[in-house]
Formats: C-alpha cells, sequence, structure tokens
C-alpha cells in the first residue's frame, strides 16, 4: 500500500465535495479496492470512505419498487430483501461472510467487475441507478466491463429495484475466486421477461435477448430448447473457453428459469 | 471404552488452546530491538540477462540502510542441494549454483536479484520500486519436452543443456523385456501429475539478528527442520561454525514440505544483519509465496502395464519427466527418484519394475516435496493404469488388485525396499464394508433420475515413510543422515521437558509424545511438556517431513526414556534397599517385585537432584537422558480408498458425495490426531485432483498467481469423510510399531477421485478413458464433447 489520507463524510454533500480533491477516490465495502491498494496497483492520495453516510444506507419498499442504498451492504440485502427473495439469495451467496459484511450494492455497481452477480440483478430487474445528481436507467447504465455511465464525482446512493413476479439467479461459480464463470438472472414482469448474463462477456454484463423474446411468450425452461449464445466474445481464460461459458450461459438460463416458475 | 490417557487416547490437541485463542508465537510474531525491514525485488520475467542494476536513487531515499545485489553474494556459497543423484551413465546430476541473489541471470519469475532493508516495510518497499533494473529477456525454456530438444534455451549457461539427470532404476532390461513381449495384455497411459503451489496458512518469514560482541546470529524462520537449516545454511553458504549460529522455527503455521527447504531469503536476512549490524526482517506476501515457495509434483508420465492371460501384472515401466524448475531445492533430487521409484511396485508383486526419470530444469520456481513428494506421483500413475486395464479387460477393479496383492511379508520388491509389513487383503476388506458397494447401484439409479452420473473409484496406496537407515541413503547420495533424537529431561520434582528434534507445525506433537511418555512410566501427560523448534535447546535431530516425527523421533524419544527408567529404578532399589533387578515401574510407583515396599516417581526424581540418600559412588545425580535413533528400515503404512462422486453432464461440475478412507498406520498414538491428519490429507489430494492448478504460460509467465486463479479447496468442496485405521500390522523394526500417517490422505486420495469421476463419465455413455487433474468442469466438459 502506498500511504494516502483519508476522509470520513457523514453526509452525501460532504463526500462529494471531498472527492473534489486531487487524486481522490470513493472508497465503498473495499471488496475490491483495498486488495488493489495492497498489491500497490492503485495509488489515491485521498480515500473518500462512504461507509458512515447514514442517508445511503438501508432498503425500503413502495408501489412494489424496492430502493437499496448504496452503502448497504451485501449482508444486509440477503437478510432484509424478503420482497425479493432472487436478489436476497444472489447477495446471500456472494464472496464469504467477511465480504458480505463489508461489500456494498453500491461498490458493486460502480465497480462493475465483469464476474460480479449484482450487475446481473441490475439488469434483470430493470433498475434505475440513484446517484447524487441525477437517476439513470440500467440499460444506459453499464457500458462494459469495468465501466459505467457514473461521473467522477458521482456516488452511487441507491438502486431501485422494481420487484418481478417471478425470478431467480443461477450462478456458476469460477472455482478459485467463487465470481461468477457465469451468472443469468431471469427476472419476469407482467409486461415481459429480462435475462442478464455476467461473468461470461468480454464485454461484461448483458441482456440475452433471444431469451427474453422466447421467455416472454412462454416463462418455461423448454422455451429456451436449442437457443444458445454465440462464443464469439465470450472470456476464455483458465477455468473455461468461450465455447464452454456460451454452453453455460444456456444451461443455466434454463435452470433459472426452472427455479423461478 | 476407550483409554483417556497414554498411547491409544484419542487427547485433544493441547496446543490448540494457544492456537484457537490467538496466542501462537510465530516468527512474523517476533520482534526484536532495531529491526530492520527487507524487501526483494524479484525477476518479472522467466529468463533475462541482467545488464545492470542501478540503485543510486533508491540508495538516496528515506530509512534505506542498505541496498544489496547479487555482487554482494559473490564470496559465499550457494544455496545447497541435500542429495546428490547419480545418472544411468554413472554421472552425478548436474548441479548448478543457485545465488542467494541472481547473478547475470534471472532464471524464473520471481527470483530476486536485489533487496533492499530499511527502516520500515514501507521505506523499503518505496526504494524497491526506484531500482532500476536493465534485464534483456530471454527466450524462456518452460514445456520440459521442449527444454530438452536442442536448441532449446538453457536455464544454466555454464550447463551443456537443460537435463539435469536421466535415472533408471529397478529391474534389469532383460527382465523387463521378457514381461512385455511375453504379455497377453498391455494397458498404456500418459499422464500429468499437476503442478502445486503448496500455500500453508502462514507464508514464511525469516529474522535474522546478528550480536557482533560475542559473533552469535540467531535466524527465526518458518521452518520444519531447524537444525537442517542450520547445517544448510551455516556449513555450506555462509561458512558460520554450528556453536554461533541458532535456529529458531517457532509456531509454524503448516508447512506440507515447502517448509522443509533452506531458502535464499534465511540466508539474506542472516547474512544482511551481519552486514549492517541490525536484525532484518522479511515476510513473504502471498503474491511472493507464490513465487517463491518450492512447487510441488509437476511430472509427466507415461506407465505401461503388462500382464498375463489370467490378468497377473507381469511386468511395469514407467518413464517421467520431472520439473526440477530453475534451481535444485533442497531435496528436488531425491522427490522423483529414491521417493518415487522405490514405491512403483505399489502393493503389488509385479516381478518385473522399471522406472526411469528425466529430470529437467525450466525458468520456473523450484519444484521440491509437497506433502506426500514422489509417492503420491507414483501412487496415481500406477492406480489409474491399473483401473484402466480393469476396464479394457471387462474385470471388476478391486478384484483385479486383490489378485495382484503382495500376501507374504517381509516383500522384497524389484525397486530395492523391502516392505516389513502389511495387509492389503484387510484394509480392502474394510474398506468395501465401509463404502455399501452393493448399494452403489441403487445410488447411482437415484442420480441418474437427477439428471446426474454417479462413479465410484477406488486405489490402493503404499507409502514409505521414514526415510532410513542413514549408511543406506548415504550410498544413495543423501548429504545427511536421516535418524532422530530426543533429550528427556526429568526434573526435581517429577515433571519432564523433552528436547525432540521433530517438528510440530500442525502434527500435534505436544499432545501425542507426551502420551508415549506419560505411558512408560505411568505418571499423567500433564507433567510432561515437548521442547521443539530451537537448536539451543533441543539435540540434533532433522526435524518433520516424509510422516516420520514418530516412528524416528518418537522412537529416539522412546530409546531415552528406557535409559531413564533403568536409571531411575537403580535409584529406588538405593531407596528400597533392593536390587534395581527387582524393582518394578507401574503407575508411578517403583515397587520391590512381591512385596507392598515402594516409592513414588516424585520421590525417586527427588533423590536424583538432591542427592542426600544416594548411590553417588556408583551413578551420577541428575535424571536426564539422549538417546539418538536411526532406524533400519523405512516404515510401510498402505491402505484402500474409496470416492464416490456426482457428475453434472450439463456443467461438468464433480462433486463428492462419499470418501472412504481404511489405512493400515500400525500402533496407532492418539487416533483423533490420527483422523485429523487423514481428513486433511484427503483435503489436499481432493484439491489437487479437483481444483489446485499452478499454470506457466508459454513466456514462462506464472498465470495463477493469486487466490483469484489458483483454487484452493473449501470445506464446503468436501463430504463427510469415513476415515478408519483399525487394520493394524505394527512395523517390525521400531519400538513402538508406528508406520505414519501425516501423507498417506494426499497420497490415497488422487486417484479414488479420477477413477470415480472416469467411471461416472463411461456409465453415462462417455467413453473417456483418461482426464488429468485437475478434474475441472471445464475439463470435464470438453471430455464429453470428445
Amino acid at each position: 500500500m502506498y500511504s494516502f489520507d483519508i476522509e470520513t463524510p457523514k453526509t452525501v454533500a460532504d463526500a462529494v465535495a471531498a472527492l473534489g480533491k486531487e487524486e481522490a477516490q470513493p472508497l465503498g465495502g473495499g471488496q475490491t479496492l483495498i486488495p488493489s491498494l495492497k498489491a500497490r496497483l492503485a495509488m489515491p492520495s485521498v480515500l473518500v470512505s462512504l461507509a458512515q453516510i447514514d442517508e445511503i444506507k438501508g432498503i425500503t419498499e413502495d408501489a412494489g419498487v424496492l430502493t437499496i442504498g448504496g452503502g448497504t451492504t451485501h449482508g444486509e440485502v440477503a437478510r432484509g430483501a424478503a420482497s425479493y427473495p432472487a436478489l436476497a439469495a444472489l447477495a446471500g451467496n456472494i464472496g464469504d461472510p467477511a465480504v458480505r459484511n463489508r461489500g456494498t450494492i453500491g461498490g458493486s455497481i460502480a465497480n462493475n467487475d465483469p464476474a460480479a452477480c449484482y450487475p446481473a440483478a441490475a439488469l434483470a430487474s430493470r433498475a434505475t441507478i440513484v446517484t447524487n445528481t441525477r437517476e439513470i436507467a440500467i440499460d444506459d447504465y453499464f457500458q462494459g466491463m469495468f465501466t459505467t455511465a457514473l461521473e467522477e464525482t458521482e456516488i452511487v446512493t441507491a438502486v431501485k429495484l422494481p420487484i418481478p413476479e417471478k425470478a431467480a439467479y443461477m450462478k456458476f461459480e469460477q472455482p478459485a475466486s467463487r465470481f461468477a464463470l457465469v451468472g443469468v438472472f431471469v427476472a419476469k414482469y407482467a409486461d415481459g421477461v429480462r435475462v442478464a448474463v455476467t461473468g461470461a462477456s468480454e464485454e461484461g454484463v448483458f441482456r440475452w435477448a433471444d431469451a427474453e423474446a422466447a421467455l416472454s411468450g412462454d416463462f418455461s425452461a423448454s422455451a429456451l430448447d436449442g437457443l444458445s449464445v454465440p462464443a464469439d466474445g465470450m472470456i476464455t481464460d483458465l477455468h473455461g473457453s468461450g465455447a464452454y461459458r456460451a454452453h453455460l450461459v444456456a444451461v443455466l438460463a434454463k435452470r433459472a428459469v426452472a427455479a423461478a416458475a | 471404552m476407550p483409554k483417556d490417557h497414554g498411547i491409544g487416547a484419542p487427547q485433544k490437541r493441547r496446543e490448540d488452546v494457544r492456537f484457537l485463542t490467538g496466542t501462537g508465537k510465530y516468527t512474523d510474531d517476533i520482534n526484536v530491538y532495531g529491526q530492520t525491514y527487507c524487501v526483494f525485488v524479484r525477476s518479472d520475467v522467466a529468463h533475462g540477462r541482467i545488464i545492470s542494476i542501478d540503485t543510486a536513487e533508491a540508495e538516496a531515499m528515506p530509512g534505506v540502510v542498505r541496498i544489496f545485489t547479487g555482487k554482494d553474494f559473490e564470496d559465499v556459497g550457494g544455496v545447497p542441494c541435500g542429495w546428490l543423484v547419480t545418472d544411468r551413465n554413472g554421472e552425478p546430476m548436474k548441479e548448478p549454483r543457485h545465488p542467494v541473489l541472481a547473478q547475470g541471470k534471472v532464471r524464473h519469475v520471481g527470483d530476486p536479484y536485489a533487496a533492499v532493508v530499511a527502516d520500515t516495510l514501507q521505506e523499503a518497499r518505496d526504494a524497491a520500486e526506484a531500482i532500476v533494473a536493465d534485464i534483456e529477456e530471454l527466450d524462456a525454456a518452460v514445456n520440459m519436452k521442449a527444454a530438452l530438444e536442442p536448441g532449446a534455451p538453457r536455464v544454466h549457461d555454464d550447463l551443456s543443456d537443460n537435463l539435469c539427470y536421466d535415472w533408471l532404476f529397478g529391474s534389469d532390461q532383460d527382465a523387463i523385456d521378457k514381461a512385455f513381449s511375453e504379455a497377453a495384455h498391455v494397458t498404456t497411459l500418459e499422464l500429468v501429475n499437476n503442478r502445486l503451489v503448496a500455500n500453508p496458512m502462514e507464508p514464511r518469514v525469516a529474522l535474522g539478528e546478528y550480536a557482533r560482541a560475542n559473533d552469535e546470529s540467531t535466524l527465526y524462520t518458518t521452518s520444519q527442520n531447524p537444525h537442517v537449516i542450520r547445517l544448510l545454511m551455516g556449513a555450506f553458504v555462509l561458512g558460520i561454525p554450528e556453536h554461533k549460529l541458532r535456529v529458531v522455527a517457532p509456531d509454524v503455521g503448516g508447512g506440507f514440505g515447502t517448509k522443509i527447504f533452506h531458502y535464499a531469503e534465511e540466508a539474506f536476512v542472516t547474512f544482511a544483519s551481519r552486514k549492517i549490524n541490525r536484525p532484518v526482517k522479511w515476510t513473504s506476501t502471498r503474491s511472493e509465496a507464490f513465487m517463491s515457495d518450492a512447487h510441488g509434483r509437476d511430472h509427466v508420465s507415461k506407465i505401461e502395464l503388462a500382464l498375463d492371460g489370467d490378468n497377473n501384472f507381469i511386468g511395469l515401466r514407467t518413464d517421467t519427466y520431472a520439473n526440477m524448475g530453475a534451481y535444485l531445492s533442497t531435496f528436488a533430487s531425491c522427490t522423483p527418484t529414491w521417493l518415487h521409484g522405490t514405491l512403483m511396485a505399489g502393493n503389488y508383486k509385479t516381478p518385473a519394475v522399471q522406472v526411469n526419470v528425466k529430470a529437467v530444469f525450466t525458468n520456473t520456481v523450484p519444484v521440491d516435496a509437497y506433502r506426500g513428494a514422489g509417492r503420491p506421483e507414483a501412487t496415481y500413475q500406477l492406480e489409474r493404469v491399473v483401473d484402466k486395464a480393469a476396464r479394457e479387460l471387462g474385470v471388476d477393479p478391486i478384484a483385479l488388485r486383490r489378485q495382484n496383492f503382495i500376501t507374504e511379508f517381509p516383500y522384497a520388491t524389484p525397486v530395492a525396499v523391502e516392505y516389513d509389513t502389511g495387509d492389503y487383503g484387510a484394509t480392502m476388506d474394510k474398506l468395501e464394508e465401509m463404502i455399501d458397494r452393493p448399494g452403489f447401484a441403487a445410488r447411482r439409479e437415484e442420480s441418474k433420475a437427477r439428471g446426474m452420473l454417479r462413479g465410484l473409484g477406488v486405489n490402493c496406496y503404499i507409502e514409505a515413510c521414514g526415510i532410513a537407515p542413514s549408511n543406506l541413503v548415504g550410498q544413495l547420495g543423501a548429504r545427511a543422515g536421516l535418524y532422530d533424537a530426543a533429550t528427556v529431561r526429568v526434573n526435581a520434582t517429577g515433571s519432564i521437558s523433552v528436547m525432540v528434534g521433530a517438528h510440530s507445525h500442525g502434527q500435534g506433537h505436544e499432545t501425542a509424545f507426551p502420551q508415549v511418555v506419560a505411558e512408560m512410566l505411568g505418571i499423567d501427560e500433564s507433567m510432561i511438556d515437548i521442547v521443539h523448534g530451537d537448536t539451543s535447546r533441543i539435540p540434533f535431530g532433522m526435524g518433520t517431513y516424509g510422516s516420520r516425527s514418530l516412528a524416528v523421533c518418537g522412537s529416539a524419544m522412546v530409546r531415552a526414556t528406557e535409559k531413564i527408567i533403568n536409571k531411575a529404578k537403580k535409584i529406588a532399589g538405593h531407596l528400597l534397599e533392593a536390587s534395581d533387578a527387582d524393582i518394578e515401574l507401574k503407575d508411578g510407583q517403583f515397587t520391590v517385585a512381591g512385596t507392598d515396599k515402594s516409592v513414588a516417581w516424585g520421590d525417586v526424581t527427588l533423590a536424583a537432584y538432591v542427592p542426600h540418600n544416594y548411590p553417588l559412588e556408583d551413578i551420577e545425580p541428575g535424571l536426564e537422558e539422549t538417546a539418538f535413533y536411526d532406524p533400519s528400515n523405512f516404515t510401510y503404512p498402505s491402505g484402500a480408498y474409496a470416492c464416490e462422486v456426482e457428475l453434472d453432464p450439463e456443467t461438468g461440475r464433480v462433486t463428492i458425495e462419499r470418501f472412504a478412507a481404511a489405512d493400515d498406520f500400525g500402533n496407532v498414538i492418539n487416533p483423533m490426531i490420527v483422523t485429523g491428519q487423514v481428513h486433511g490429507g484427503i483435503a489436499q489430494g481432493v484439491g489437487q485432483a479437483l481444483m489446485e492448478s499452478c499454470i506457466y504460460d508459454e513466456d514462462g509467465q506464472l498465470i495463477s498467481a493469486s487466490y483469484m486463479d489458483y483454487a484452493m479447496p473449501r470445506a464446503e468442496d468436501m463430504p463427510f469423510f469415513q476415515v478408519d485405521h483399525s487394520c493394524v500390522t505394527p512395523c517390525t523394526h521400531n519400538p513402538l510399531g508406528v508406520k505414519g500417517c501425516g501423507e498417506a490422505g494426499a497420497i490415497g486420495s488422487p486417484p479414488a477421485v479420477v477413477n470415480a469421476v472416469l467411471d461416472a463419465l463411461n456409465s453415462g455413455g462417455h467413453s473417456v478413458d483418461h482426464i488429468d487433474m485437475p478434474v475441472s468442469p471445464h475439463r470435464v466438459w470438453q471430455a464429453m464433447q470428445g
């Protein structure tokens, strides 16, 4: 680690002000940033911890929309999102208890790791990303791996997720990191189905349009028979080829539908 | 009712009180006045010529005490190898120099070429980043077979090629040729024994301290064998005589073999502390551990089994390429030869066995012993080819094994060792009882109903522990003796300190060893403590590796305790006015046989130290004895293992549903600790079979360099193990009749797992006769694609 100063603002306004300093960087739960700092892969002058900002914590529900504060930990979502069981289950399977007690939904969504779980949930759930300056529709938010629509001093203050009629997430773990080698989130709404895939693509999380179309007419696993995603553009690494990942997308999508139906 | 004291009692581990309450004292917990911190600058290329190293800017940075490079080590020795293997042509193995810091070339990613010593760790790291090295990258030798091709990049310029040795061992050529020419069936298998990173929970740490006034050095280090480190570093690298060098290995958080070896970092901190006259500490990061701890396994083998028309094994030959990495680590040369070739007969009476091993230098981290060391590689080859033969011949894999078991002991194998005792049929009987084989078909059907494939795999193993005797291993190339030593110091009030050469880093010696002495003396274990890990406090013993501690050091402890008993009986005889020949020791009381005259243990020990009423003319005061024990043979634990897997044909994911181990460890001192050792061994074996893999790319970059890509097994990956060690054929040549249990699980489990996966695949209509470890979901899926 290089040395740095740390700021611990209590309000979003103070955090935004602190992020205006030169080479300042926000620190959510730190589950990605702290290991990077320890490996000297990042050298911010100022770390602005968001951990003490109460106004971005907590889970509320209103008119079928779940609003989760950006500073809410995975553990809190696992325990507190009972009205959206598929999301609670997803949160309860991220990392291990230590990760779940520190890592936050805002941090995960802002980081947009191509193998993270939350991006799939947000994309499938038609989420709205709320920041200190605006609201961003999820279809405009993810812009390729580790890239989002967020500006430099923008903080994810909340994620709004309309609760679907049915939903399920299936994660196939990468054996070492236990991140998603492939993860598929299926969410059925009254007016259609969304299928979001994480872990697989070189472009990061994506929607599988063919599957959405098929499932919107017939929400059953068999509706996906014969459908597949192309292996081109899928990640190939130590743990699986692009062809294997493409194969898993179809397998996991069916399983997610079966689990949700 | 099980015993609660002495030999055979499942006593809870007393050392766990400090480990589980956070009060263990590990090397990194030791800090001394004036301590500096060291950071190594390591090569980020696999192979390169050092053109220049500019340290000027770094030297001027805050807190920097001194910066060292390879030039500083030109006048000291290289890190030595502990075993000289002789080539099939009678030539000694090639033994290139291994400088403490790289000289001329860097030879693997992680090879240290400079080191910064500074007041703080932060300052040392900052300065390390300011060192400017001009290193001309060279083509790397990575793949072993390619490294032996003419024109391959040479790891060491002063050697003619990358072949360390070409070793041929076992039956003579005519016997082998005859067996294969007469065979009714030959089964052939080519396989890889995957390279592993040991990953003990505690990374390596070394702290060197120098007392200039009396010219004494102390090295605190994470070692399994402090006396071996003192010997190797003192005599071969730095030229410090034993009485001026103390090596302390305090609590050590797991070794698994990788903390046996003498490492350059240990020599560095000792050397540097003498140069700057301040203590120097190095604590490995986990990232450094991946690129500087000796790796394990990494064999590529071809094995052929010849059977006659009645399915008797009549010949076996194997050819192995064994990776040495860039330099020879302490036992690197002996692991694929004397710890591998000698076990190639396995549990079978195959009359002709021949083993060829080509050891190869590559631009990778040195490879050396890892839990099992050579024996897992032998077992894996053999038990995979036997299973393949059963499948090819359409015979039951257990029946084929039973038919070929060695049944008479002692048995001299064609690969030079003599098994003293064993009963392979008994452990297989026990295994079959444990696994409910008749119920397997129903379990398979139940899996099938859920769309899953179920497979059952079995294997046997034999291993050799407590490598010895010294005069024999000396002929084979060992550069040290392989005895061990113990001093039993009885104090005036009867309490006892036992100073042992063995080192405990997870084995539970502090609990099990006192059980032996308590049993012999008839006193409570709470009166006995074990002292280990400090060359200034323990006799010269060889430490802990190869499942040797109880068989070798425990035997020394028994011999020393026998001396104590003999002397104590003389003192008791004097106190009781009887002949010592008439004195009996039972339950801590010395009694004159056939009388009610007795004195207690404490009376005798007090008399020894307060010798007012004492036969001073005949015996010395005090009660302290030392014994050295050099075994006459290895011990040969054996067993039979079974694994039942479920395989998801859609994803390729394999889960272990059942795992059973029936072991013969000879006599057992603490069955609970033995069970724990087997659990840990199986977890590592399953880790190798399903998950762990150390991967280099073609340029010699270490791809699996962190836990993001190196898959460590976790508790959730393991089933509840069924473990049994009730089959006992006591070792015939050590006083306790013990054989050793530390490595068995890691040796016996990988073939069972892979055999089970192949059984599952073939039962599902996938004709797959080989799959390499780790059997990852991706590999299984690929195998199913044909």
